[in-house]
């Protein structure tokens, strides 16, 4: 009773005198707010960094979780930005965004000047530049890589496969055979087959791997109906069933992850991150596992991985904009990243990192896959621009219709020229 | 005679205008500002990126709409969606409701049992049979595997045709309690005396429910049909959960907010959401006028 009779009178002082309540909740306004994805371990690493900070600097900052789907991500900030709002200050941006969300974050250019941004990879610098303006500070990197049971492929005599074809051939065989000793549940190849973001990257990997482009190339034109392409995406096909279990066209990286880590696959598709987790001490599969770069596909393909990665940027509508620069500067620094590269296995973006003999001794495969992850294939989001996410989202449409058998690769790459040719017009 | 009966009468209709007034400026407010907001938009070419720069185009947008196949598609998935949840839910509930209409012990909690369902908030029941439905770790493929129903598990969330009756399935589980509360409303305001004269005309139970009960329930029964259908004819949240931006299953709603948000094409998405309202509109009225709801009085 009493405090309600507080608040009511509390109420009418605030009603009274507008003034004083806006002065009377300085802690509010004082406070930053950060967005960190969720994925494995990747919010309790941010809200560690973040906390360090903000002790150093006396700045509380709240950690806002988003969704694990990119593209849901995507969605929501798309929603808080376009409305003007700084309820958050710094976002966690994917590499593929810059295009589309740009124009909602500061330059910052002025704060972080050539000479920083020398010790970052360059192309991330490159692409996280719009017209001009530095838009967002590359936090960490990824590349999709291949996963392997290292204890199954020795006991079956087989090497980490290098091309698609001899990856068929030993999940088809390791997979019958732990079939047929009992392990009713083992999977040959598990990989982000949902229609999502995610299976852009992966159909890419493919298409990518047996030269098939880039979906559109550099000058604008669409180029995924090639045969290449169209092979890929049938061998592709023909894993559903066989030696993926038809329920990873509804896996993203967690789903896939969860079928992996509890040892019920011989191969798995995956971003660096999945490293930390599967050699952690409640992993059923610590230390049976080995990460190799993807396979090429055929004799003359290609071995590459699709280049990921987050950023950060500052809102242009935050009220406090310095001191969310001090963070990213801090979050992004050579520190941070060396502890999150040990910690989780989060790709560092600055070079030297992968010489630090801490991080190789933490990473192994970080020096072995430095070449991928330099040249790691980008989705064409530079040259589509605003409109990304709608070719994304018709190619992602197009290879799940194939995956699952709705429709051919030959006829589903045809349609997908048709559509593109006419968004085409827009960028 | 005649002028005193027309002072009355506009008395009463002043004061009916009175009463309604704050009703229809607040339903203006909230519904149909918006409503036309979105008409006038779905003639420009507004992006969210910055909504004040756009132009007119016309029936640009529609003209798009109207050959895009996706769009098609997710109208189709709307309609069978609804037609067929809706059928079920409506034979489920009436099934339900004339159980609980009979006397036995423990009614009471019975019925505030299946409200369950209906209680959980869509967001939450829907994650809970997603990971249910789940090809590696569900409990549904657990349970088919251990009775013997089928030696593979079923990919419930990937097959298009299995991911469309997963999603009706879990509507049906969630909305049939819903369907069986109104129309157990409806059974309790029936009259009993047409009961005991078919008692005592010694007609079989199954006659009494075919020739009193069902015809005098229709209006009941309809106006739960009419909510249901409309509500599956905006279905987003239950669907956009499960599924996602799934061409399979993708409905109307989740196509606009496709183009709306993801998109950021709020001309293009705005159309796609005014035709939502149109079909919907379409359908209200077909019910109303095959049902002959609000005639009953006159009649």
């Amino acid at each position: 009773m009493r405090s309600d009779r507080n608040v009511l009178v509390l109420g009418a002082i605030c009603g009274a005198t507008l003034t004083l309540c806006g002065h009377g909740s300085p802690t509010a306004a004082q406070e930053l707010a950060i967005s960190c994805g969720a994925v494995g371990q990747e919010l309790a690493l941010c809200q560690e960094g973040v906390a360090a900070w903000s002790e150093q600097s006396g700045v509380p900052v709240t950690v806002v979780s988003t969704p694990n789907s990119s593209s849901e991500r995507l969605a929501l900030y798309q929603q808080i930005l376009a409305s003007g709002s700084g309820d958050i200050d710094v976002y966690q941006v994917d590499v593929i965004w810059p295009g589309i969300l740009g124009t909602h974050f500061v330059d910052l250019g002025a704060d972080f000047d050539e000479e920083v941004m020398s010790a970052y990879f360059p192309s991330l610098v490159q692409n996280n530049t719009v017209n001009g303006e530095l838009k967002m500070i590359p936090w960490f990197t990824d590349v999709g890589l291949l996963y392997y049971r290292a204890d199954l492929l020795e006991q079956y005599g087989h090497e980490p496969p290098t091309t698609w074809e001899e990856l068929t051939a030993a999940a088809e065989e390791i997979q019958a055979a732990e079939r047929a000793a009992g392990n009713s549940r083992m999977q040959g190849l598990v990989f982000q087959g949902n229609a999502y973001e995610g299976l852009t990257c992966n159909a890419l990997e493919w298409v990518y791997s047996y030269g098939g482009g880039t979906i559109v190339d550099e000058a604008g034109e669409v180029t995924i109906n090639n045969p290449e392409a169209v092979a890929a995406l049938d061998e592709a096909a023909g894993w559903i069933g066989t030696i993926s279990p038809q329920g990873v066209l509804a896996y993203q990286e967690e789903e896939a992850r969860g079928v992996f880590q509890a040892g019920h696959s011989v191969f798995m598709r995956n971003w660096p991150y999945a490293w930390a987790l599967a050699n952690a001490d409640d992993s059923p599969v610590k230390d049976k596992v080995g990460v190799v770069a993807l396979p090429k596909g055929g004799a003359d393909g290609q071995r590459t991985g699709v280049l990921g990665g987050w950023n950060l940027a500052v809102s242009k509508y935050s009220d406090m904009q310095e001191e969310a620069v001090e963070l990213v500067a801090y979050l992004t620094s050579y520190e941070e990243q060396k502890r999150r590269a040990i910690e989780g296995a989060y790709n560092p973006t600055i070079t030297a990192l992968y010489e630090d003999p801490q991080v190789l001794d933490a990473n192994p495969f970080f020096g072995e896959l430095y070449d991928t992850f330099v040249n790691a294939v980008a989705r064409p989001s530079s040259v589509t621009g605003t409109r990304y996410n709608q070719v994304s989202t018709e190619f992602w449409n197009a290879v799940h219709a194939t995956l699952n058998g709705t429709v051919t690769a030959e006829q589903s790459l045809a349609q997908l020229e048709r559509r593109l040719d006419r968004l085409a017009r827009n960028w | 005679m005649a002028r005193r009966e027309t002072e009355l009468t506009r008395q009463r209709l002043r004061s009916a205008w009175l009463f309604l007034t704050p009703m229809i400026v607040v339903l203006l407010m909230v519904a149909g500002w918006p409503l036309a907001r979105t008409i006038a938009l779905s003639f420009t070419d507004a992006n969210l990126a910055d909504l004040q720069a756009r132009q007119f185009v016309g029936l640009l947008n529609y003209e798009f709409l109207m050959t895009d196949p996706d769009w098609w598609r997710s109208v189709w998935n709307t309609v069978f969606f609804t037609v067929v949840s809706v059928s079920i839910e409506t034979v489920l509930g009436l099934m339900i409701a004339l159980a609980l209409h009979e006397h036995f012990k423990g009614r009471g909690l019975l019925r505030a049992a299946i409200l369950i369902p209906w209680a959980i908030p869509t967001v939450v029941s829907a994650q809970m049979w997603r990971w249910m439905f789940n090809d590696v770790y569900g409990v549904i493929n657990e349970i088919m595997l251990f009775v013997g129903l089928t030696s593979e598990p079923w990919a419930w969330l990937a097959d298009p045709q299995l991911s469309m009756a997963a999603v009706i399935a879990v509507d049906v589980w969630k909305t049939t309690p819903f369907m069986a509360l109104l129309i157990l409303a409806g059974l309790q305001m029936l009259p009993q005396d047409c009961y005991e004269n078919a008692r005592i005309d010694g007609v079989h139970p199954v006659t009494t429910f075919f020739r009193v009960t069902l015809p005098l329930l229709k209006p009941a029964l309809l106006v739960a049909i009419i909510f249901r259908t409309l509500d599956a004819l905006r279905m987003f949240d239950l669907v956009y959960v499960m599924q996602g931006n799934k061409v399979d299953t993708m409905t109307m709603s989740i196509y606009a907010r496709q183009q709306l948000v993801d998109f950021q094409d709020v001309g293009y998405g705005s159309a796609a959401a005014t035709l939502v309202f149109m079909i919907i509109a379409v359908f209200t009225v077909i019910y109303l006028t095959a049902g002959g709801v609000g005639r009953e009085e006159k009649a």
